[in-house]
């Protein structure tokens, strides 16, 4: 792949029902494209993860995956309020999502470490009230161990 | 463990996937919640939940699963089944509750290796 390959998807903020659409797309390109499961399954559950979030939180945003021969990076941008405190929206089981999110699975406060489990790097831009922009980063050809 | 006896085991209605029921799986993960499936589960084929909305198909989807079992009498979606059989994931539906749905699998094998062995 001389460049990468780039796609973009607009995600719903609206239709719980649907999130995740995106996500189940990338992991569909990415298998006619041959990468090995396991890294498939990485990006896949990253991007997943932070598309619920931004319907949960953000009343959706967008999804650009690039694909290059030596990285898959995925960048999630919303409008949505913000993050106040990086470092305990990172914690496992901390969660501002509400009641009617819990009762459809998600907002376990397993969002974020998922996305930072499952991937290389992850780096998240936010500023309150304006949106957050979350950029993951998954090599390929490296066994991290999620 | 193959799928149809799972169905058996647990006195299951096959809902979509026939195709899929000799497929082996080897272990299973009972939850209603869905972050914790994405975070805890590895190569586990079966899911057992009684959470019913398309969040749990696509859940299986992300961890390539291959069957859903809902218990508690739960019955998906139509939505949900055409989501399901789009991916080749087969879905049973059980009057068992979680508990009792996860030990009977687990009693007979199922992610159970020294019972599996013999």
């Amino acid at each position: 792949m001389a460049e990468a390959l780039r796609f973009h998807y607009d995600v719903d903020g609206d239709n719980f029902t649907s999130a995740g659409a995106a996500s189940v797309e990338v992991k569909r390109k990415l298998r006619q494209l041959g990468f090995d499961a396991e890294t498939i399954r990485r990006v896949s559950i990253a991007m997943y993860e932070g598309e619920i979030n931004m319907v949960v939180h953000a009343r959706g945003g967008s999804a650009d995956v690039y694909v290059d021969k030596d990285c898959i990076t995925i960048i999630l941008a919303d409008s949505g309020p913000g993050i106040p405190d990086i470092d305990l929206a990172m914690q496992e089981g901390y969660s501002t999502a509400p009641d009617n999110i819990r009762a459809l699975g998600f907002g376990a406060g397993m969002g974020l470490p998922n996305m930072k489990r499952y991937t290389d790097e992850m780096k998240i831009d936010t500023v309150l009230k304006k949106g957050t922009t979350v950029t993951m980063k998954v090599y390929i050809n490296t066994n991290k161990q999620a | 463990m193959k799928i149809r006896e799972i169905a058996s085991l647990l006195g299951a209605d096959v809902l979509c996937g026939e195709a899929q029921l000799d497929e082996d799986v080897e272990s299973a993960c009972g939850s209603d919640m869905m972050s914790d499936v994405l975070a805890y589960v590895k190569d586990q084929g079966v899911l057992v939940t009684g959470l019913v909305n398309p969040q749990v198909i696509r859940t299986a989807m992300m961890m390539d699963m291959r069957c859903i079992v809902f218990v508690r009498s739960k019955r998906p979606t139509p939505d949900m089944l055409d989501l399901a059989k789009e991916h080749h994931i087969c879905v049973l539906a059980s009057g068992s509750r979680m508990y009792e749905a996860c030990g009977k699998l687990y009693a007979n094998g199922l992610g159970n290796e020294a019972c599996a062995n013999g």
